[in-house]
């Protein structure tokens, strides 16, 4: 039981949105849909609600074939980036707008209207109109709208990306504690890799209309299946041909250490606790390197001091082009 | 840094303006007297100088005049078929404006020319194409020379554009999002017009209906060939208007004239409430 998206294509014009994508989504987790702006996950969302067709593929939700259901009956919640409310109506009538169309009992509905605006914090906010609501509210109000027809799965589209930085932090652990309260299997697109790797539990990297990796956020982070993955979740540095964490490399001030990469600091920056260095090695760009305050002051590095660097023990490495050698 | 910088000005600014709540400055003081000196010239001296000759020329006179059984026929005759043209152009001019918009079909630009040309074209010679086409020497078999069909024909003709240009602007920003939002909480197609696309709608559909309903009780040129002025059978009040002007009596004509004013401002402020009523709705 879960969503199924077996070989899904799909095309605008020339562009290839999608390119034969299958992945399985699993039941009451919280799964990001992660990539670069233009990659994909917004169609493959959209494809999942029934907002969108796809070319060719299927999808099954929990079981059910849904790949020709209208979006009217695939019981999926959608919330939109732009909040998407219905502007002429009280917010108790936005989140009501489902349980209306589907001609519950009034007091079921205003009953069920006051669980979830209590769920969201917004009963307070019951009367106002969306427009007398902060764009943090008026996402809260459009998920509580959403959650109200009890759906199969919630979509959410770049749910955070119009809020301001402080906001989307708060409600990006707010949707964290909700899932854990409500466990909806649920869905959402990010291009924001903080974002994904402290709120999901599964992510599905996607570029390009691929599937880059799916996994949990240590798996990602710690196992990246190429360097498009690598570089995405974090900085990354090449050191003698390899993908590495600039936080990851030791700064040797002596060549003991076997297979160490002799350079010369060019650079050093401090911002706050850290101590970011550029070193030039042998080869082109020049490595950069962060230490703690501390490390640096141990070593006593300047502009110009001769420095060995080494992988820390441990540390996740990926060679610079594996899509020609790995599969 | 650069928010104290941007503060001071937004503070200085809000402080300027707030003491002096009521007062206005030097440029919008001007501006508020040209407004209300041209709206005055145009609009409020003419409307009271009709009221004021249908009062000089008496009670009795008008009661004589709007009861005169060939005025309170063309009256009559004006404010029901307007009343119908409008409301077809409630239904008409919002599907036109809907295709227009979200359609993509061959001649769609085309279209969307040739709607203002019933707008554009000097109203008499709308008439003149109007009685080619429907009148005794139709091409098409279609006669409706001096006939109701014939006042109710031309006002369709003039008005046609109103509710289409309203509609259309409001149509376009029309945000997608809330559509496809009503869709997957289950709403059908119908019901998703109903109850989110109409409300937003509705302001540009009644302000249309309001210009289409005021153009059609004073409609003159394109309906006089067509109609034949017949009196008690498809006189309009405009006509009768001019008749008691050129006969001399020009306290009945500006009878005539308060009384369609009363029903336009009566329609108006009813298309006011309605659309209210409807935006409110959902």
């Amino acid at each position: 039981m879960s969503i199924e998206v077996a070989g899904v294509s799909k095309r605008f014009g020339d562009f290839v949105a999608l390119d034969d994508v299958s992945v399985t989504i699993p039941s009451g987790q919280l799964t990001a849909l992660l990539g670069p702006s233009g990659g994909g996950k917004s169609t493959l969302l959209r494809i999942i609600a029934g907002l969108e067709s796809s070319d060719t593929g299927t999808i099954h939700i929990e079981g059910t074939e849904a790949t020709h259901l209208p979006a009217q009956k695939r019981n999926v919640g959608f919330v939109f980036q732009h909040y998407a409310a219905f502007k002429h109506m009280s917010v108790a009538k936005n989140v009501a707008f489902g349980l209306e169309i589907r001609r519950r009992p009034k007091n079921e509905v205003r009953a069920r209207v006051d669980e979830l605006l209590r769920l969201v914090h917004l009963q307070q906010f019951a009367h106002r109109l969306p427009a007398q609501l902060s764009g943090g509210q008026r996402q809260r109000m459009a998920l509580a709208r959403a959650l109200a027809v009890e759906p199969t799965v919630l979509l959410l589209d770049e749910p955070f990306g119009a809020l301001d930085a402080k906001v989307r932090k708060e409600l990006r652990d707010w949707l964290r504690r909700l899932h854990d309260e409500v466990h909806v299997t649920t869905v959402f697109v990010t291009h924001d890799q903080e974002e994904a790797l402290e709120v999901a539990d599964e992510i599905v990297v996607i570029n390009e209309g691929r599937i880059e990796q799916v996994g949990t956020p240590d798996q990602l982070y710690d196992e990246p299946a190429n360097d498009f993955v690598m570089s995405f979740l974090g900085p990354v540095t090449r050191l003698d041909g390899e993908l590495v964490r600039p936080h990851d490399l030791d700064v040797l001030d002596h060549d003991r250490v076997l297979g160490a990469t002799p350079g010369t600091v060019t650079r050093v920056v401090r911002v706050g606790f850290e101590v970011r260095l550029a070193v030039r090695t042998a080869v082109e760009p020049d490595v950069s390197v962060v230490l703690t305050r501390a490390e640096a002051r141990g070593l006593g590095v300047d502009v110009g001091s001769p420095v060995w660097l080494v992988p820390t023990r441990g540390a996740t490495t990926v060679p610079v082009m594996p899509r020609a050698t790995a599969g | 840094m650069s928010t104290v910088v941007t503060r001071v000005p937004g503070r200085v600014a809000r402080r300027r303006r707030s003491p002096r709540t009521g007062a206005l400055g030097v440029t919008s003081g001007l501006g508020l007297g040209v407004a209300m000196l041209w709206f005055s010239l145009l609009v409020l001296i003419p409307l009271t100088a009709v009221v004021a000759t249908t009062v000089g020329g008496g009670w009795d006179s008008f009661v004589a005049a709007l009861t005169n059984e060939q005025t309170a026929a063309a009256v009559r005759l004006t404010v029901e078929q307007s009343l119908l043209v409008t409301a077809v152009n409630v239904v008409m001019g919002t599907a036109i404006a809907w295709v227009l918009v979200r359609d993509r079909f061959w001649g769609r630009a085309a279209l969307d020319v040739v709607i203002d040309i019933p707008f554009a074209l000097p109203t008499i010679v709308a008439g003149l194409v109007l009685l080619a086409l429907y009148g005794p020497g139709s091409p098409l078999g279609v006669d409706v020379a001096n006939t109701g069909s014939a006042v109710f024909l031309a006002l369709a003709f003039v008005t046609l554009p109103f509710v289409v240009r309203t509609v259309q602007p409001v149509l376009e920003e029309l945000e997608h999002d809330a559509e496809e939002a009503a869709a997957s909480l289950g709403a059908t197609g119908l019901t998703t017009f109903r109850r989110i696309i109409l409300p937003s709608l509705a302001p540009a559909i009644a302000a249309g209906a309001a210009l289409s309903f005021a153009r059609g009780i004073s409609e003159y040129g394109s309906l006089v060939l067509l109609s034949g002025n017949l009196p008690l059978k498809t006189e309009v009040a405009s006509v009768r208007v001019l008749t008691y002007v050129e006969n001399g009596d020009p306290a009945a004509a500006a009878a005539v004239a308060t009384i369609m004013l009363a029903v336009a401002v009566t329609v108006i402020v009813l298309l006011d409430v309605l659309q209210r009523r409807v935006a409110r709705r959902g």
